[in-house]
C-alpha cells in the first residue's frame, strides 16, 4: 500500500468522485514516512504470521523446526481429529462450537443490547440500568468465569442456579458437566458479560436518532414494535455492525472463559479454536499441529477484516 | 376532512408550567388556520396535543365529533409535517412516501398510485429512488409534505415547516402549500412564528402568547382591529409605532401637541379621566406627510433622523415628542435627514390602548 492510494489519506469533498492525490505512483518520500511503521508491522505481524503458516506444514515438536510433514497436520485436523471437527449429526468439535458461539453469542448480545438500550432511554433511571448492565465489563474475564462456575455448581449450597431450581424441585443439574448443555451455559455467560458493551454503544447511537423521526413514524401509523424494527434498527445498522464485528473478532479469539470454567471439558466438548490451539501447541507440545489451528483462526478473521475495510471505505466516500 | 375543536384545553408540565392555558378554538372543515406567536408561546405544544404526541392535561380535543384525548396518533387520521422534516434517512423517497400506506396495509397498486400521484403534485417524480441525504433542503421539504398528502388524512398539522429553508425558497414553498390547500381542501393547522407566513397563508390566524390565545380572526381583522397591544405589535411589518399620550377631554395630548379626535377615538379618550395615560398606536404605512388638506386626521411634528431607502418606499425613523417612530413613505417624497416634518394619521387608523390592561380602547 502506498500513501497516495489509501482512501483515508485523501480528503474527499462533497458527494462527487473521490479525488486522488497527485503523484499516484511510487514515491521515495512516502517510503520514508511509511518505512518505520511498515518495518514494525513486518517484524511483529507479517513475519510471525508467515512463520506460523510455515510451521503448520512441520511437525515442530519440542519447539524445534524438525521435520517437514507436508499436509499431514491439515489432513489430520479436518478428518481425523473429532476434538477439532467431527462432521455428523449433530456436528461437534472446537470449530463447530465456535460456529455456535458466533451465531448465538453475537446475535443475542446485539439483540439484548438493542432491546435494553431502547427501553433504557425511556425510563428515568436510565443511568442506573446502563451502569448495572455494563458492570460485567469492568470485571476481568477470569473473575467472571469463576463467579459463574459457582453459579453453575451442582451443589445447591454453592450454586445459585441449582438453589433456584431446587425450589421448583428440579435438579440438581450439572450444566457444565453435561456435553449437551455445556456450550449453551458458556454462551449464556458470554452474553451476560458482553451485553453491557453492546448496550452502551447502541444506546449512544439510538440517542442520535431525532425524536421527530420517531414521532413522524408514530403519526404515520407505526406501532412501537414496528418503530423498533423498521426505523430504529435500520437507522443504527452501522453501529450494530460495529458491535457485531467487534464481538465476532472477540469470539473467534475466545479462550479465557473456556479455560477457567471447563478447560474444554467435559472431555473436549466445550473446546473452541483458540483453546484447541493452546491445548495442542503447549500442553501436548505439537507446535506444528497448533500452528495449523492458528492458521484456521487467521483465515476465519480474513472475511471480517475485508468487511471492515470495505465499510470504512464506504464511509469515507459518504462523508 | 373534519373540524378540529380545542375545548378548554390545558397542557401543564409539573405544577408550575402551563404551556397551553384554556385554549378554545374551533377550526372549520377545510379551513387553513395559522397558530402564530413568539417562541415559547405554546403554539407547538397545542399542535402536538392535536397530533397526540403530548397528553392533554385538561379539557377536550375533538376531531370531527369524536373526542380524541386518549386516541393514539395513528388512529386520529392526521398527518404531520415537522420542522426538521423528520424523513426516514434509510428509506428512498418512494419508501418515505409509502411507509404510512404500507402500515395501513393498503394494496400494493393503490400505494403505488398514491405515491406517484403525490410525487407528481410536488414535482418529486425524478427523486423517487433517492435517499433523503441526496436531496436539497427544498426537496426534502417537499418529500415531507408528500408524505403527509399521500395519506389523504382529514387534518394536516404543520409545525414551522418552512423555518429551515432560505428566504427565497420559503416564499416559493409558501405559495406551494397554499396551492396544495386550495387543491386538496384539507383542514390544516399551521404553526409558525413568522407573522408574514401567517398573514399570507391563513384563512384565520390565532395569535398566542404565554400559553394564552390572544385573538383569533382573519388576517385583515387582526391587522385592522387588534384587540390588544401584543397583537397590534406582533402583526404587521414593520411593526406598529406606540407612544404614550394623556387624556384631555375628548382629545389626547402627545408631548406638547394636542391631538384632536373624533368618533370612536374621541369616545375612548373621553372614557379616561383627564390626565390619565393611554398608549396610542399607528402603523408605519399609515403615516402620511401632512399637507393641511386631510380631514379627520391627527397631525404632529417630527424630526427625521434616519432614512432607509428601499426602492419604491423609504423607512423614515423620526423623533416625535420624545418617542421614536418609524414611517413608511413613498420614496418620491424626498424626505432628508434633519428635516422637520408634519406627520398625519387618518383617524380610523389610530389605535388607542389602555396601558394597564393592554386592551384596545379604540381602533
Amino acid at each position: 500500500m502506498t500513501a497516495a492510494s489509501s482512501p483515508a489519506s485523501t480528503p474527499v469533498t462533497g458527494s462527487g468522485e473521490q479525488s486522488r492525490a497527485p503523484g499516484h505512483g511510487f514515491s521515495w518520500a512516502a517510503l520514508l514516512f511509511l518505512g518505520p511503521a511498515g518495518l514494525l508491522l513486518a517484524v511483529f505481524i507479517v513475519f510471525p504470521a508467515i512463520y506460523t503458516a510455515f510451521l503448520s506444514f512441520n511437525r515442530g515438536r519440542g519447539g524445534e523446526f524438525s521435520e517437514w510433514v507436508g499436509l499431514d497436520n491439515w489432513i489430520r485436523l479436518f478428518t481425523q481429529d473429532p476434538n477439532f471437527l467431527r462432521i455428523g449429526f449433530p456436528p461437534s468439535g472446537a470449530l463447530w462450537n465456535n460456529v455456535l458461539w458466533i451465531i448465538f453469542f453475537v446475535s443475542f448480545t446485539v439483540l439484548f443490547g438493542l432491546i435494553i438500550a431502547v427501553m433504557a432511554t425511556r425510563v428515568k433511571y436510565e443511568a442506573w440500568v446502563k451502569g448495572i448492565v455494563f458492570l460485567p465489563q469492568a470485571i476481568a474475564a477470569t473473575s467472571l468465569a469463576i463467579i459463574w462456575r459457582f453459579v453453575y455448581s451442582p451443589d445447591p449450597n454453592t450454586g445459585l442456579l441449582n438453589a433456584v431450581l431446587g425450589i421448583a424441585n428440579v435438579g440438581p443439574l450439572s450444566v457444565l458437566g453435561n456435553p449437551a448443555t455445556v456450550n449453551w451455559a458458556l454462551i449464556a455467560v458470554g452474553i451476560w458479560g458482553s451485553v453491557g458493551f453492546a448496550t452502551v454503544i447502541l444506546s449512544a447511537a439510538i440517542k442520535g436518532i431525532s425524536s421527530e423521526v420517531l414521532e413522524a413514524a408514530r403519526v404515520d401509523g407505526a406501532t412501537e414494535p414496528q418503530i423498533f424494527w423498521r426505523i430504529i434498527v435500520p437507522m443504527v445498522s452501522l453501529p450494530i455492525s460495529v458491535v457485531a464485528v467487534t464481538l465476532l473478532v472477540g469470539v473467534i479469539k475466545l479462550f479465557d472463559l473456556i479455560f477457567v470454567m471447563t478447560t474444554g471439558g467435559p472431555g473436549a466438548s466445550s473446546r473452541v479454536i483458540a483453546f484447541s490451539m493452546y491445548q495442542e501447541a503447549f500442553p501436548s507440545g505439537q507446535f506444528g499441529y497448533g500452528a495449523a489451528i492458528a492458521v484456521v483462526m487467521l483465515l476465519l478473521l480474513v472475511p471480517v477484516m475485508i468487511f471492515n475495510i470495505r465499510r470504512f471505505r464506504a464511509e469515507a466516500v459518504q462523508q | 376532512m373534519a373540524t378540529v375543536t380545542f375545548d378548554h384545553l390545558y397542557k401543564r408540565y409539573g405544577d408550575d408550567v402551563v404551556a397551553v392555558n384554556d385554549l378554545n378554538l374551533e377550526i372549520g372543515d377545510g379551513e387553513f388556520i395559522c397558530l402564530v406567536g413568539p417562541s415559547g408561546c405554546g403554539k407547538t405544544t397545542a399542535l402536538r396535543c392535536a397530533a397526540g404526541l403530548e397528553d392533554i392535561s385538561d379539557g377536550q380535543l375533538l376531531i370531527g365529533d369524536r373526542v380524541v384525548n386518549n386516541v393514539a396518533p395513528k388512529d386520529r387520521d392526521i398527518a404531520m409535517v415537522f420542522q426538521s422534516y423528520a424523513l426516514y434517512p434509510h428509506m428512498t423517497v418512494y419508501d418515505n412516501l409509502a411507509f404510512g400506506l404500507k402500515l395501513r396495509k393498503l394494496k400494493k397498486d393503490e400505494i403505488d398510485r398514491r405515491v406517484k400521484e403525490g410525487a407528481a403534485i410536488l414535482g418529486l417524480e425524478k427523486f423517487l429512488d433517492r435517499k433523503p441525504r441526496a436531496l436539497s433542503g427544498g426537496q426534502r421539504q417537499r418529500v415531507a409534505l408528500g408524505r403527509a398528502i399521500v395519506r389523504e388524512p382529514s387534518v394536516f398539522l404543520m409545525d414551522e415547516p418552512l423555518s429551515n429553508l432560505d428566504a427565497k425558497l420559503r416564499v416559493q414553498t409558501r405559495a406551494e402549500i397554499a396551492r396544495l390547500h386550495q387543491r386538496l381542501g384539507t383542514t390544516t393547522i399551521y404553526v409558525t412564528h413568522d407573522q408574514v407566513e401567517a398573514m399570507t397563508m391563513g384563512d384565520r390566524i390565532a395569535v398566542m402568547r404565554d400559553g394564552l390565545l390572544q385573538q383569533i380572526g382573519s388576517p385583515q381583522e387582526l391587522y385592522d382591529h387588534p384587540l390588544n397591544l401584543f397583537v397590534a405589535g406582533f402583526i404587521g411589518s414593520p411593526s406598529m409605532n406606540f407612544a404614550t399620550a394623556t387624556a384631555d377631554g375628548k382629545n389626547l395630548v402627545l408631548g406638547g401637541v394636542k391631538l384632536e379626535l373624533t368618533g370612536q377615538q374621541a369616545k375612548a379618550a373621553d372614557s379616561r379621566t383627564d390626565g390619565a395615560n393611554v398608549l396610542i398606536g399607528f402603523r408605519p404605512e399609515h403615516i402620511e406627510l401632512a399637507n393641511g388638506q386631510e380631514s379627520d386626521a391627527v397631525r404632529f411634528p417630527a424630526k427625521v433622523e434616519v432614512v432607509e431607502y428601499l426602492g419604491n418606499e423609504e423607512l423614515v425613523h423620526a423623533q416625535t415628542e420624545g418617542n421614536e417612530i418609524v414611517a413608511l413613505l413613498p420614496s418620491d417624497k424626498k424626505v432628508v435627514v434633519g428635516d422637520n416634518v408634519q406627520f398625519a394619521i387618518p383617524m380610523e387608523k389610530l389605535h388607542i390602548f389602555d396601558p394597564d390592561t393592554e386592551k384596545a380602547l379604540a381602533g
